[in-house]
């Protein structure tokens, strides 16, 4: 079974969302990045990891994610070094069972090749794909051969998508739908659109994939409103942004992984609450 | 997916419904922005056969622009060059010194026609910024402009220009601070005002419809070269020259004759300062077929996809991709793309200057290049034609520092 399919099976006899923290491979470095999700798999705070491959060129992502891309990519992270690391936390002494899904652009899939890059994720034990500037449209070729990989191809829906739209969408994807909460880029927002909670609910009645909620959520507040209508949330720049704050502060690796799995526990804390 | 078919095969009625030139073009974008995508689409094709606003457009182009552009036979020129005799298209001419208005005067009435109150666009040497804010100075949309830090440093007297005329000019710091950074910052900017903004894109890149539109509303500079050389000569050109960056002057002198199997069409990119990654900008010449900004065509990326560093001595070249359609007629053979490089470019501007009087763009120097090396090949009873896409009036500071003049 796939890990994303498992998670969502057994949270939802639990009966509480994913939370699924988003990290950009290779800033400050791929050993960062590794301790990362060593940390917040062994305490259990991240159920799932959402893995930005740094892309020179993303329209979708505001400031900070932007500049987490362009500080790896100056340092020279390469894919194949981010899917080594990937597949290093699948062996050793603890390996990782946490879902692993790589946010990419089809930019660099392209070029890499479709084939070549299913392929080597699947090897580097990679459950899904989010390919954030690949409309269902021009997904077609690609949805098949991740199909026969057992590779996710998860897609967005987003405020501006029309309801008839949203439909077809929620049909060509696989593991989760990411519903994007704004209108807008990536990036921490203090106050989430008003119909939002609205827009997912009429979602929720029309598919049975999981429907995990990403962009702006940054606080606790915003897990506690969004927790009864999700089954999962994505957190993004508000952990890239620590990440960098305390590298910058000349953290070690196993601080900085300390700091965001306190940062995670908090808004693990107010799902419970 | 760049198997030569030979040009007979060429089509003129591209793109198809996915907004396909061969495998070229489609829409790479987020979700986000499909839906403003397909508004956009679905009033063009309305727009299409709706005879008022084409007599709408024709009317501002006539009386606001100046249309229909000259061409201006260069006699010094064809002289000191001593092949076929050389034609301008004189696209410098324009209100407001270039190509860009016409794409512009078009994109901003459908903005209107389609309710929104505001406008954004990129530019890279300040051509498109000026044209949009000229439009929505016009038509009483607010504006606003992205454009690379290093782009205002090199073209400040549209900058100035563009803030006269009521658009605010947002400078763009990230990456290499030029043309396709502002393209980011202007997608950006969309991703969260599509409802009330229309993004007037300058070039014909980006996600379909962008391509085809852009081509369209530029398709006047071809139709009216090929009804004045029939009318002048009562014959074709034999060879019509463009500068090429993403591409919009040379699509729409392109267009129409590209059913003219007997009219030779030549594209002249960027060299910069030679065939070294990040060096020139050369997408065609030089590059690889990769997604950027939108759309599938030829693109200067690394490997693993990475968007390359550029150069060239032109803001308006100074871009790592080009239209979807014209890496379609690079595939096909219909047009021969060649690299112009800033040297020769500089040369092509003095040697125009001197001899005939005009000073073109920097951008529009690389063809004037491109076609003395063409004439020189060709006879004097044959005819050469440069769309002279615009003047080059915005790039004497940034030529007088490379010369180490005061002004």
């Amino acid at each position: 079974m796939n890990r994303i399919d498992a998670l969502f099976a057994r949270l939802r006899s639990e009966k509480r969302p994913a939370l699924m923290p988003f990290l950009t491979a290779g800033d400050p470095d791929l050993e960062t990045t590794k301790g990362l999700i060593e940390a917040l798999s062994a305490s259990g705070m991240a159920d799932m990891f959402e893995i930005g491959v740094p892309y020179s060129d993303p329209i979708a992502d505001g400031p900070v994610i932007a500049a987490s891309y362009n500080r790896a990519l100056v340092k020279g992270v390469h894919v194949d070094e981010i899917l080594a690391c990937l597949k290093g936390l699948r062996a050793g002494a603890s390996p990782v069972d946490a879902p692993f899904v790589t946010m990419i652009s089809f930019a660099i899939v392209h070029r890499i090749g479709v084939a070549k890059y299913l392929d080597d994720a699947k090897t580097a034990g990679v459950d899904g794909l989010i390919i954030p500037d690949l409309p269902v449209e021009e997904a077609d070729e690609l949805a098949k051969l991740a199909a026969t990989r057992d590779i996710k191809l998860i897609q967005l829906i987003t405020p501006t998508t029309p309801r008839d739209r949203a439909l077809a969408i929620a049909k060509s994807t696989t593991g989760f739908i990411y519903y994007v909460s704004v209108a807008g880029i990536t990036g921490e927002r203090r106050a989430l659109p008003e119909d939002l909670k609205d827009k997912v609910t009429w979602l929720r009645g029309q598919t049975d994939l999981p429907i995990c909620i990403g962009f702006g959520i940054s606080e606790p507040e915003h897990v506690k409103m969004l927790a009864p209508v999700a089954d999962g949330l994505i957190v993004g720049s508000a952990i890239v942004r620590r990440v960098h704050d305390a590298a910058q502060s000349g953290a070690t690796p196993q601080k900085i992984a300390g700091d965001v799995d306190a940062y995670v526990a908090s808004l693990r804390k107010a799902l419970e609450a | 997916m760049s198997v030569a078919e030979p040009s007979s095969k060429v089509q003129a009625s591209l793109p198809d419904a996915l907004g396909r030139f061969g495998p070229f073009g489609g829409r790479y974008v987020p979700e986000t922005l499909i839906d403003a995508l397909n508004r956009f689409e679905a009033e063009y094709l309305q727009l299409k056969s709706d005879a008022s606003f084409w007599a709408e457009i024709e009317g501002y182009l006539r009386d606001y622009v100046g249309r229909p552009s000259r061409i201006t036979h260069v006699t010094r020129l064809t002289a000191h060059v001593g092949g076929a005799q050389i034609y301008l298209k004189r696209e410098d001419l324009n209100h407001t010194g270039a190509h860009k208005i016409n794409n512009a005067i078009g994109q901003c009435l459908m903005a209107k026609r389609m309710g929104k109150t505001r406008v954004i666009a990129e530019t890279g040497a300040g051509q498109h910024g000026v044209a949009t804010a000229t439009a929505c100075a016009l038509f009483g949309l607010e504006c606003t402009v992205y454009m690379g830090e290093e782009d205002i440093r090199r073209q400040k007297l549209n900058v100035f220009n563009m803030r006269t005329m009521g658009a605010q000019v947002v400078p763009v710091t990230s990456g290499s601070r030029t043309l396709r950074d502002a393209t980011n910052e202007a997608m950006r900017d969309w991703m969260g005002s599509s409802s009330w903004t229309h993004y007037t894109i300058g070039s014909v890149v980006g996600p379909h419809p962008f391509p085809m539109i852009v081509r369209d509303f530029q398709s006047v500079i071809g139709n009216e070269t090929r009804a004045q050389f029939l009318e002048r000569f009562n014959a074709l050109p034999d060879k019509v020259v463009a500068c090429v960056g993403g591409g919009s002057n040379a699509a729409g002198m392109f267009y129409a004759f590209i059913p003219d199997k007997s009219v030779e069409l030549v594209g002249a990119e960027a060299g910069g300062r030679g065939p070294i990654s990040g060096e020139h900008a050369s997408s065609l010449t030089q590059g690889k077929p990769g997604v950027l900004h939108g759309s599938l065509s030829y693109v200067l990326q690394t490997e693993e996809g990475q968007t390359e560093d550029v150069h060239s001595i032109s803001a308006g070249l100074d871009y790592p991709g080009v239209g979807p359609e014209h890496a379609y007629w690079k595939d096909t053979g219909r047009v021969r793309y060649e690299s112009i490089t800033d040297k020769q470019a500089l040369e092509a501007y003095n040697t125009l200057a001197k001899l005939e009087g005009i000073l073109p763009a920097l951008e529009s120097s690389h063809a004037v290049a491109q076609a003395m090396i063409e004439a020189a090949k060709m006879s004097p009873d044959q005819r050469l034609v440069i769309c002279l896409s615009g003047r080059g009036d915005k790039d004497a500071y940034e030529i007088a520092r490379l010369r180490g003049e005061p002004m």
